[in-house]
């Protein structure tokens, strides 16, 4: 994984609440064996007809969200199933973060591993955004900030060690193989 | 004496390999890693990719259920599975598990079904576990006193090359509920009931643990319909403490400890409850006797009312307009207004032979609506045998319902059990979220006898009109 320090982009803003991970992928493109190639299912039933065909009016496929990196979005995104179908399709779109006042949990670990970053920011700061689509921001993973237009920059929690993890490039199986003679003795601890 | 615990922190602790740390989360062993079809393959794909073996193929058990069909020609008839790609899907679980060594309750298995089924069939599902599964329904073992939780295939890999997962140690949260769930009402209003009130968020970042007196009356099956619908509330784990009815559960199930190994386990397993004085993060009181039957209305579990009351009217509200545009309904009206056009008996929500049974209660010598399509699919091949030997198979076709094999089935769509575009679905499985049954599918959640009332009537309909 390519280390991650700083995103800059203008915003994609979907203020549906509670966009559970059904929407992000719907099950029956689960059937893949991969993880590439996702990005032409994301929200595939709010994205095209019953032909198959781009919904003009739909976010994603208007010509403002090209080239987008940051998604923000309603509260309690990525609630649901654990599928990880869902930040491999959020992925593979092209976005390397996605901001909101609330993010499900099983969402947010998957989408750590997969190097896309969820943001979460006080309620102010995600009215504002939600308000003001296509806004251009800077997320500063290094120094947990995120910089608004007009100087204004707020900071998110993030778990200190994905940060690492992320910000070197690094994946946290290497660190759990490292712990290989702890994870032994712990083995031969419970079966004494 | 040391400070009094709750059950998760007793089972958190007596798996941290290497606790929590300001610079980095803990490091938790797995007892238990459940894996199959659609969440697995990426892991294995990764493992060969890095030439990793699974560590601990002892504790690692594969069974396929989400992308299987549920047709009989197409399990046992040698009839091609219609959806090719879960066809490809399910012959590499098979690959997969055979070159990994891992033990597969493959397609033709008799010990197949729903993951979340036959792990406490089997007797693998124990007390004081730590289990994962790449499977948000996971929290249902919780039932049992595990801590038990849904994770995301990089870290069905995690668990596969360690045995471990990094962890951040949850917040706790109590869910008491006083009373007695009343007849007509089931362990599926109540954890609607409780999704209702806590909201589809609201246990985000927290371990549930259900206490009361109504939750130490319900056996085990329904301890498991309450548990696995805690990740509908936002937690990824919800608990029940072990008790007597958990203990004579699993004496004599196939995988259970036996002889002196059984007596020891039972002796750990009484130290699991919380202890006396244990404090919660968060605490709320649910009084049980006040319920109803429930059933959804809206595109989220959240979305919940009474079955006697009316779908509410908060038109402004975005989340609320947008559910009714999908759903089709109308603001302020009564719920059993609702039509039906499918009705799904199964899941790992309600797919448990009690669960067969209760619908069968309502369902013999009455025929489903004309235009009413029924499936019961059971949850595992178990659970068919069981439901076979009672004839409820036979309550079931008599009144028109299709009776199938083992499986996820309706409840996610994808292995060609679905429900059609702008159709109403009664269905006992545990997401009403926007196409989870098919594209356009219009679900609402209920327990199995609501399910099979509302079959009858061809409308939503009070399922103690048949059973009081």
């Amino acid at each position: 994984m390519d280390p991650i320090t700083v995103i800059r982009s203008r915003t994609v803003v979907m203020p549906s609440t509670n966009i559970d991970t059904d929407q992000i992928v719907p099950a029956r493109f689960l059937t893949t064996t991969t993880k590439e190639g996702l990005g032409k299912q994301l929200f595939a039933d709010w994205r095209y007809d019953a032909a198959g065909q781009p919904k003009p009016d739909f976010i994603l496929n208007r010509p403002e969200a090209v080239g987008c990196r940051v998604l923000v979005a309603g509260r309690n995104i990525g609630c649901g199933s654990s599928r990880e179908h869902a930040p491999w399709a959020l992925v593979d779109f092209g976005f390397q973060a996605v901001i909101s006042a609330e993010i499900a949990d099983i969402f947010r670990n998957n989408s750590l591993k997969n190097g896309l970053l969820p943001i979460i920011v006080d309620d102010e700061t995600h009215a504002w955004l939600l308000a003001n689509p296509g806004v251009e921001v800077e997320i500063d993973l290094v120094h947990a900030s995120l910089k608004l237009p007009n100087d204004r920059s707020v900071s998110f929690p993030i778990d200190g060690f994905a940060r690492h993890c992320l910000t070197h490039g690094v994946d946290e199986l290497g660190y759990l193989l490292s712990q290989d003679a702890k994870i032994k003795a712990y083995e031969s601890r419970r079966h004494a | 004496m040391s400070d009094p615990k709750t059950m998760f922190e007793k089972v958190w602790a007596a798996h941290e390999v290497l606790p929590q740390t300001a610079d980095t989360p803990a490091v938790i062993f797995i007892d238990l890693h459940l894996t199959h079809e659609v969440t697995s393959p990426q892991a294995f794909a990764m493992l060969k990719s890095r030439g990793l073996k699974v560590r601990r193929p002892d504790l690692t058990l594969a069974t396929m259920d989400h992308a299987t069909p549920t047709r009989t020609e197409q399990v046992f008839g040698g009839a091609p599975i219609s959806i090719e790609s879960a066809a490809k899907q399910i012959r590499q679980l098979e690959v997969n598990c055979a070159e990994f060594g891992v033990e597969l309750l493959g397609l033709q298995d008799s010990r197949r079904g729903i993951v979340h089924i036959i792990g406490p069939e089997l007797g693998v599902t124990q007390p004081g576990k730590t289990i994962v599964c790449g499977d948000s329904h996971t929290s249902t073992h919780g039932a049992f006193g595990a801590l038990a939780f849904g994770i995301g295939t990089t870290e069905v890999g995690h668990v596969m090359a360690t045995q471990c997962l990094l962890q951040k140690k949850p917040k706790t949260f109590a869910i008491e509920v006083s009373g007695r769930l009343r007849p007509g009402v089931t362990p599926k209003d109540l954890i609607l009931a409780i999704i209702g009130t806590v909201g589809v968020s609201g246990g985000t970042g927290y371990v549930f643990e259900y206490r009361g007196e109504a939750i130490r009356a319900m056996d085990m099956e329904q301890r498991m319909t309450i548990c696995n619908m805690s990740i509908e509330a936002g937690a990824r784990a919800g608990m029940i403490a072990p008790d007597e009815i958990t203990f004579a559960y699993l004496k004599d199930k196939p995988r259970s400890p036996k002889a002196a190994a059984w007596d020891e386990a039972v002796a750990y397993w009484r130290t699991l409850a919380t202890d006396e004085g244990a404090t919660f993060d968060k605490t709320i009181e649910i009084d049980a006797a006040s319920l109803e039957p429930m059933i959804t209305y809206g595109t989220n579990p959240g979305m919940v009312v009474p079955i006697s009351g009316r779908i509410p009217d908060r038109r402004g509200d975005a989340v609320f307009d947008a559910a009714m545009t999908y759903m089709g309904l109308t603001p302020g009206a009564p719920i059993t207004a609702a039509p039906v056009n499918v009705v799904f008996i199964g899941s790992c929500t309600n797919g448990r032979l009690g669960d067969l049974q209760a619908a069968a209660r309502v369902l013999k010598g009455q025929r489903v609506a004309p235009g009413v399509h029924m499936l019961v699919v059971p949850g595992s091949q178990e659970v068919k045998r069981e439901a076979e030997q009672l004839g409820l198979h036979e309550i079931f076709k008599q009144a028109g319902a299709e009776w199938r094999e083992s499986g996820c089935s309706m409840c996610l769509g994808m292995n060609g059990d679905t429900v059609a575009k702008g159709e109403y679905a009664v269905s006992t499985s545990n997401r009403n979220f926007e196409g989870r049954q098919g594209i356009g599918a219009r679900t609402l959640l209920a327990s199995p006898e609501t399910a099979a009332a509302s079959a009858i009537r061809g409308r939503v309909t009070d399922p103690r009109e048949f059973i009081i």
